[in-house]
Parts: structure tokens; sequence; C-alpha cells
């Protein structure tokens, strides 16, 4: 693989094109990390290229010295044939460059064109608004971004703001536009009106760079892509060209299974039991009332359905962060209706909560002192209400090493991992007690591919071990590829439940969307 | 096993600590330069009055134990994500009580007397710290609110009681104070003839035993991951409401100790005019970046610029430039802290320093 890219690069080269982007052997350290060791990235004028990689692969390091916000230490830029040494994005933007950011960099109280306008001002003292805004529109209206020039930043949807952000780089003269993670926080409806948007731009001539980690939107929309990996790159390819599975392998660096694999599951007595079990409602929702729900040993039980139906309410009751009010819920034949999360770990519960920066880690504490977290009880870790930090560093690097948590030493603060490690450590953190249920809640959001494919994988070898999982997730691909069982979240209680394989995803969606199981839901 | 090991973020923060307090002697010295002093001999008289000759030092000691100790009850309570402003009133309920018990002439040696005054102190202390803690755990009342109201209680109380209970309180309305604490109920002096009195002692130890407390025992564990994440300490099964309150009384009861080292140990009495230690001993703690062992260093710089203030008269330069020099460290501190806060300005700072590297 990597010969080939060396290969193409130096025909590319030769042949005397002048590219759009050429950066060669780019490299940049921060202190402890080479963030880009080596990155080449050659894109052709007029197409759209998709800079591929897994969260720390460098995308954004070297997007932000293409930009000019950092300096590279090593390495050549030239923007359509003529080197540049960007000092800072002012130079960039002159060049004709404009780019995105994942978070926008607007002002919220100012309207569109103002926003559009920042920086670029024109030179008289008093701004001529009405000028700007109609050319704010002209521009707008050419590419069909539609949107209204006068409309306050802070009233639009996040898509529209990323559009404000796409017209602001037109308005500059940018013809080369970097996108970066642009469908990060957009809704489905939105990214396909962004693919739309970018098309267009295209057709007009634009270059377009769009960094990303997902294959889909790679497949969806780029001519090209450039997959890079640990801050280097290992390979281009012509999107039409290649696959997805090619890609995944080459983003993370080894054969990854984009489908999960397991056998048919063997369920085993039932771990945990909730009966009528009612709790105390979060502030302006409706109180949750679960009839029947049963983990047992050996199976996946898959919950899906439309955020917000209860899923939190849900998953606080099970783990004994909220309060029940009426019901019982036992694990291992244990009441636990009574007890605080303390007692649930006790009674044989482990749980990867949904949100890793505020419920599954401490981001300052280092990741031995998250390791004492929900494990303070008396027992190896406290002696006597001590703390032993020996032992528990030891346990620490020992998971790591399980685990494969990518950190320089159990004293890093949990902050500076990546999501995929965070989520790692969380994981190794619940399964060390050998606990006999497990609620994985969103266990693979936000994560790359190699750390899903971990994810997945572990969730399948507890299952296989006896233990019992609940996989809740907003992913309903997710929960079919993984469930043995899969009950419907709707209305703040479960509508169907069905055994995997049994259901169709039209199905579930039709149950999801509200409507009532009939006969087949009373198992 | 209990070494005190420097990370690169303890090294940055005191090294931002340090850049703070540099900052605030060159501000200082610009402000002395315009009213038309002198600041290299202000900074030698500041210099010479905190920490040239024994008694120099140890004025500066005895300014340094109340606020050591008070800061490090505004540290703890950082920690567990408290805002507390009312180790003031904490502070004159302490040094009130201590100097109840310690002027009621209870007729006991040195050895059980010192020790039963001084407890006293930390009880009222821990007593007033223990209501807002409580306050927010049970209805979630804010404690910058409940404690600023707690101090002017505590105030006006204390004036109170001081003023009219002489009837039933060992106490003198002539004076607005205390009756004079008896001789067996003093803190021993550590080096006579100056003034210097167990406070710094009690107080350093108060400072390594809360380190210990924090950072090696369940309980500090627990009061941390409180301040930094309720919703993962709830995840871990960490009690919120009851870690909160105890933190809250510990603080208090440090606090108190303050009062109490000042009523047992420098003057004998404790008079219903307060210094307002309480409120100095926020900067101490931000200085000491709520660390105890920072706290220490703060609380001894603090005690140096008290102790060297009236020195600086003899430079033309009035006392309240010193005052002036403590507002300039906490500004300059706070101003890190923004800093280090967002991380957008950082990342500017971060990049003009990594160009500069690059083109060196």
């Amino acid at each position: 693989m990597e010969t080939t890219t060396a290969t193409t690069t130096q025909a590319s080269a030769n042949s005397g094109i002048d590219y759009a982007i050429r950066m060669q052997g780019i490299v940049k350290r921060f202190p402890g990390v080479v963030a880009n060791d080596g990155i080449d990235l050659l894109v052709r004028p007029g197409e759209i290229h998709a800079l591929l990689g897994e969260n720390g692969a460098g995308k954004s390091t070297l997007m932000n010295i293409l930009f000019g916000l950092y300096t590279p230490d090593e390495g050549e830029i030239a923007v359509n044939g003529k080197p540049v040494d960007f000092s800072g994005p002012r130079d960039a933007v002159l060049a004709g460059l404009g780019m995105v950011h994942q978070h926008f960099m607007l002002i919220p109280r100012f309207t569109v064109t103002e926003n559009i306008i920042l920086g670029n001002e024109g030179s008289k003292s008093v701004l001529d608004r009405t000028a700007a805004a109609k050319r704010v529109r002209e521009i707008s209206e050419s590419y069909g971004l539609l949107i209204d020039p006068d409309a306050k930043v802070d009233d639009l949807t996040v898509g529209l703001q990323q559009r404000v952000e796409i017209l602001k780089a037109l308005y500059h003269g940018s013809r080369i536009l970097i996108l970066d993670e642009p469908t990060a926080l957009l809704t489905p409806q939105e990214i396909e009106d962004l693919y739309g948007i970018l098309n267009r731009l295209k057709a007009d001539g634009t270059t377009i760079v769009f960094i990303t980690h997902k294959l889909k939107e790679v497949a969806a929309v780029s001519d090209k892509v450039t997959v890079i990996r640990r801050g280097k790159t290992v390979g281009e390819r012509i999107t039409s060209d290649t696959t997805g599975q090619e890609l995944a392998d080459l983003m993370v660096g080894r054969g990854v299974s984009l489908t999960v694999e397991r056998t048919p599951a063997t369920p085993g007595r039932t771990i945990l039991s909730a009966r009528n079990l009612t709790a105390t409602p979060i502030h302006g929702h409706k109180p949750l009332t679960i009839e029947h729900l049963e983990l047992r040993a050996g199976e996946i039980l898959g919950v899906c359905g439309v955020e917000g139906n209860g899923q939190s309410e849900l998953v606080e009751v099970l783990s004994g962060l909220r309060p029940i009010t009426g019901g019982t819920l036992t694990i291992n034949d244990t009441d636990v209706s009574t007890c605080d999360p303390n007692g649930f770990r006790a009674a044989g519960l482990s749980y990867i909560p949904e949100d890793r920066h505020h419920r599954g880690l401490i981001l300052d504490f280092p990741l031995w002192e998250n390791v004492l977290l929900g494990n303070a009880q008396e027992g190896p870790f406290v002696r006597s209400g001590i703390v032993r930090e020996r032992t528990l560093q030891a346990r620490t690097s020992q998971l790591m090493q399980d685990y494969d948590v990518r950190a320089p030493s159990p004293s890093t603060p949990a902050r500076s991992l990546s999501g995929g490690n965070q989520q790692k450590l969380i994981i190794a953190r619940e399964l060390f007690r050998n606990p006999d249920v497990l609620l994985a809640i969103q266990p693979t959001r936000g994560l790359d591919v190699g750390a899903i494919e971990f994810v997945h994988k572990e969730l399948v070898r507890v299952r296989d071990e006896g233990k019992a999982v609940m996989l809740l997730s907003y992913d309903l691909d997710e929960v079919m590829d993984l469930s043995d069982r899969i009950v419907v979240m709707s209305e703040y209680g479960i509508t169907g439940e069905f055994n995997a394989g049994e259901v169709t995803r039209n199905h579930l969606g039709l149950l999801m969307g509200g409507r009532h199981s009939d006969d087949q839901a009373e198992a | 096993m209990t070494r005190l090991k420097l990370s690169s973020s303890t090294l940055i923060n005191i090294g931002g600590s340090i850049i703070a307090v540099t900052i605030a002697l060159l501000l200082g010295a610009v402000v002395m330069r315009l009213s038309g002093a002198d600041p290299w001999a202000a900074y030698k008289a500041l210099w010479n009055g905190a920490f040239v000759g024994k008694r120099s030092i140890a004025e500066t000691l005895i300014y340094s134990a109340p606020l050591i100790l008070a800061g490090l009850g505004f540290a703890l309570s950082m920690r567990a994500g408290l805002f507390n402003i009312g180790i003031e009133g904490q502070l004159i309920v302490g040094g009130f009580m201590a100097a109840l018990v310690g002027a009621w002439d209870l007729g006991l040696p040195s050895v059980l007397y010192v020790p039963l005054a001084l407890f006293a102190g930390a009880v009222g202390g821990a007593f007033w710290g223990f209501i807002p803690g409580y306050l927010k755990a049970k209805a979630g009342a804010h404690e910058v609110i409940t404690t600023i109201m707690l101090n002017y209680l505590a105030m006006r109380l204390i004036t109170y009681l001081v003023l009219r209970r002489d009837d039933i309180l060992p106490v003198d309305p002539t004076f607005v104070a205390t009756k004079k604490v008896v001789p067996e109920a003093r803190l021993p002096l550590l080096m006579p003839p100056t003034r210097l009195h167990l406070g710094i002692v009690i107080a350093i130890a108060a400072a390594i035993i809360l380190w210990y407390i924090l950072f090696k025992t369940r309980f500090g564990f627990n009061v941390r991951a409180v301040g930094l994440s309720q919703g993962a300490s709830a995840y871990g099964g960490i009690n919120w409401g009851r870690t909160v309150v105890i933190a809250m009384i510990i603080a208090g009861a440090l606090a108190g100790l303050a009062g109490a080292g000042e009523s047992l140990g420098l003057h004998g009495r404790h008079w219903s005019a307060a210094p307002g230690y309480g409120f100095t001993a926020i900067a101490v703690g931000l200085v000491g970046r709520n660390h105890p062992i920072g706290v220490i260093f703060s609380g001894l710089l603090f005690g140096a610029l008290n102790a060297g203030g009236p020195a600086m008269q003899s430079a033309d330069v009035s006392k309240e430039i010193v005052q002036l020099i403590q507002g300039f460290i906490i500004l300059a501190i706070a101003a890190l802290e923004v800093v280090n806060r967002f991380p957008a300005i950082r990342s500017r700072f971060s990049r003009r320093s990594a160009a500069s590297k690059a083109g060196a």
C-alpha cells in the first residue's frame, strides 16, 4: 500500500500539473507528540478531496497548517502552483483559501451579512450595508445557498450557520474550501443538503477539501481520498475505484471488520429482572413505566428507540442513579430497588455511560484515579479509607495493556486521551470487576472505525463469557447488528419485544415512531 | 510512599503563580513611581521588614499563620466545588469561641486548656461552615449568598454579645472584645522576646494533614471528584450532599482555628473589629492554586506583605500600596486563569511561542 502511494505521488509530481494544493513532507511536532510526520496531500483543482483518518490522526493539524494557523516544522506547501509560507490565516485567505471550522467562528448577535463582511468591511469609514447585503444575496443565490442576509445568526439552525460560514469564505474570494468535519453537528437531512451545496460548488470550479472520519461520507461526495494514519499519509485513492473496506483497513492500519461476527446466543438464567417499575420523572418529562424487562446471561438485549422516549430514565433506574417509586428490581436475585449505585455494583452490575466526559470520567483526574471511580469501596484499592496508590497504578497499567489504552502512563490526565482510548479505559474499568450484567449505553458514540470495532467485539466477547449485556443505542443498525433480543422504547415504556432475526427494520421503525406492537410483543 | 511528585501541571501552576506575583510587583513599582516614591527603596524596606532580623521573620510568620489556615479552608471548599466566601465569618466565630473558653478560666493546666480552647474555636468555625454546606446539600441554596449573609450575621452577633451580654459571658464592653484569655489557655511562644506563637506550627501541620487527606484518602478523592464533576461522582456512587457538608465542616474548622490562633496566640482576646483575614484567605487560596502545600507558600507571601508593609512607610510609601500590590496579585492570577480556561486565547499564546521557536 505504502509503495503505491509513493509511486502515485511521484508520478503526479513529475507530470507537472499545477495542483490546487500541494503539501509535501509536512512535519509538525507538539510537545510530546508528532502530530504530522511527513504528510503528503495533493489536491487537483475542482475536485472534492476527502481527507480521511481516525480521530487524532493529524487531519485537523494538517488543515490548520494549510490555513496558516500553525507553522509546519518541515515540509513544503504550494497553492495553485505557487510556493507559500503563510504567517497567519489572513495570508491564506489572500491566497484564495477558505476554512469552515468544526466549531463555527460566527458572532451570534450579528446578522448574516455582518458576519460575512467581518474582516472585509471595505475601506470606507461608514459601512455600506445595503451593498454588502446585495452582494451576499447574489453569491448565495448563485450557489443555491438560500439564506436571509438580514437574519441574526443566533436564530439560525446549525445547518444554516454552516452555510453562513461557507458564504463567508466565498465572499472573501475563496476558490479552495476546507471543511473540518462538516457533518459532525448536522441532522441527516442537513447532511444531504450540504452534499448538494458541495456538488454545486464543485460544478462551479471550487476546490474542496473535506475532512472526515466517516467512510459513508467519503463515498457520498468525494472524487478522491487521501487516508492518513498517525501523522502519515498511508494512501491516496480515487473514490470510485476503492471500497469502504479498503479505506477502513488503511485508516486503522490493519484489517477491520465492518460487520460484527457472532454466533447465536445461548441465553441462560435471568440476571436482572424488572417488574412494574416506575420512577420519579425528570422535571417536565412523563414518568417511566416498565412493566417487564429481563436481562439474561449470555445474551445481548438491544434497546432501540428515538432519543427522548425515556431512555435516560431507564438507564438511571437500572444503574441506581434514579430512585424507584414502585415495582421490583432484582440483580442476581438481590433486591436493589433501594440501593445507591454502589449497591448495584455490589450486586454485579457494570455500566458504560453514554456521556464519557460528564459521567464516565473525571477528565482532570489521571487515569488511575479514574479507575478508582466506582471502585473505591474497601477492597484492593482502598484500605481503612486510605487509597492504595501503588496497587491502583499497577492495576491501571495492566488494564491499559490488556485493553490497548494508548497513553504515556497511568498518571496521564484522562482529558488528553482520544475518545476511543477514553472509552477503552471505561470498558476496562467496568469489566475488570467481572460483573454479571453490563449496561452499554451508546457505547460507540463519537468513536472512529477502529474503536467501534473494538467495542463491538468486546460486547460480544462479554456475552460469550455468559454475562448479560444491555445495549442501548439510537443507531438502529447497531442494535440490529449486535442484539440477540430487541426491545423498543417509546413513550417512556417498552412497546415491543422481539428475537433478533424475527423482526424487520421497518417494523421496528414503526414502533419507534409510536405505533404499538400487537400480539407478538408479549413474550 | 507519600512522595510529593512534581507533575508538569504542578510546574505550570507554580510558574503561573510566580509570574502573577512578579507582574504585581512590577505594577506596584509603576504606581509608586507615579506617586513620586522610589520603588527600589520601598521594596528593599518591604524585604527588610519581612525577612531581615529575628523580629521581622517572626512578624511574617505571625501574619502568615491565620492566612495559611484560612486559605486552607477556602482551598478545601473550592476543591469540593464551593466558592466559600464565608471564611471570614467562620474565622471570627472560631476566634470568639476560643477566646470565650480561654477567658472563662476553667482552672485547667496548659496541656489541656490550650487544646480545649483550640477545639472550641474549630467547633465554632465548623458550625458556621456546616450551615451553608447543609443548606446547599438539602435545598440547593447557593453558598455565595448564604456565606455572605452568615458573615454579617457572625459580625453583628458577636458585636451584640460583646457589648450587651457581659452578664453571662466573659466579655468586656469597654474594649468591644472578650475578656483576656487566661495564661494557661494562651498558645506558647516559640521565639521570645518576639510575639511568635504556636499558630504557625499548627498552620503548617494542618496543611500537611489536609494534603494527605485530599490526595491520599478516599474522602479526599470524593471531595475532588465532587468538585470536578457531579455527574461522574454520582456515577461513581459518591454521595454529593454528604461530601459537600463534611468538606464545609472541615473548611469551617480550619478557618475557626485561624481565628483561635489569633485570640489565643497573638491578641489574648477576641476583638470584635475583624482584620478581614477571611477575605485575604480567598487570595491566598487562589495564589496557592487551592493546593495545601501551595497555600503554605502563598500564605507566607501574603504574611510577608502584611509584615513588611509598615516598613515601607519609612521609604515614603503609604501602607495602602501593599494592599494595592495584593490586589494586583489577585488580578494577575485571575488574568492567568482566564488565559488557561479559554483554549482560544491559550492556543494564540502557544502558537506565538511555537512560531518564535520555529523562527529561531
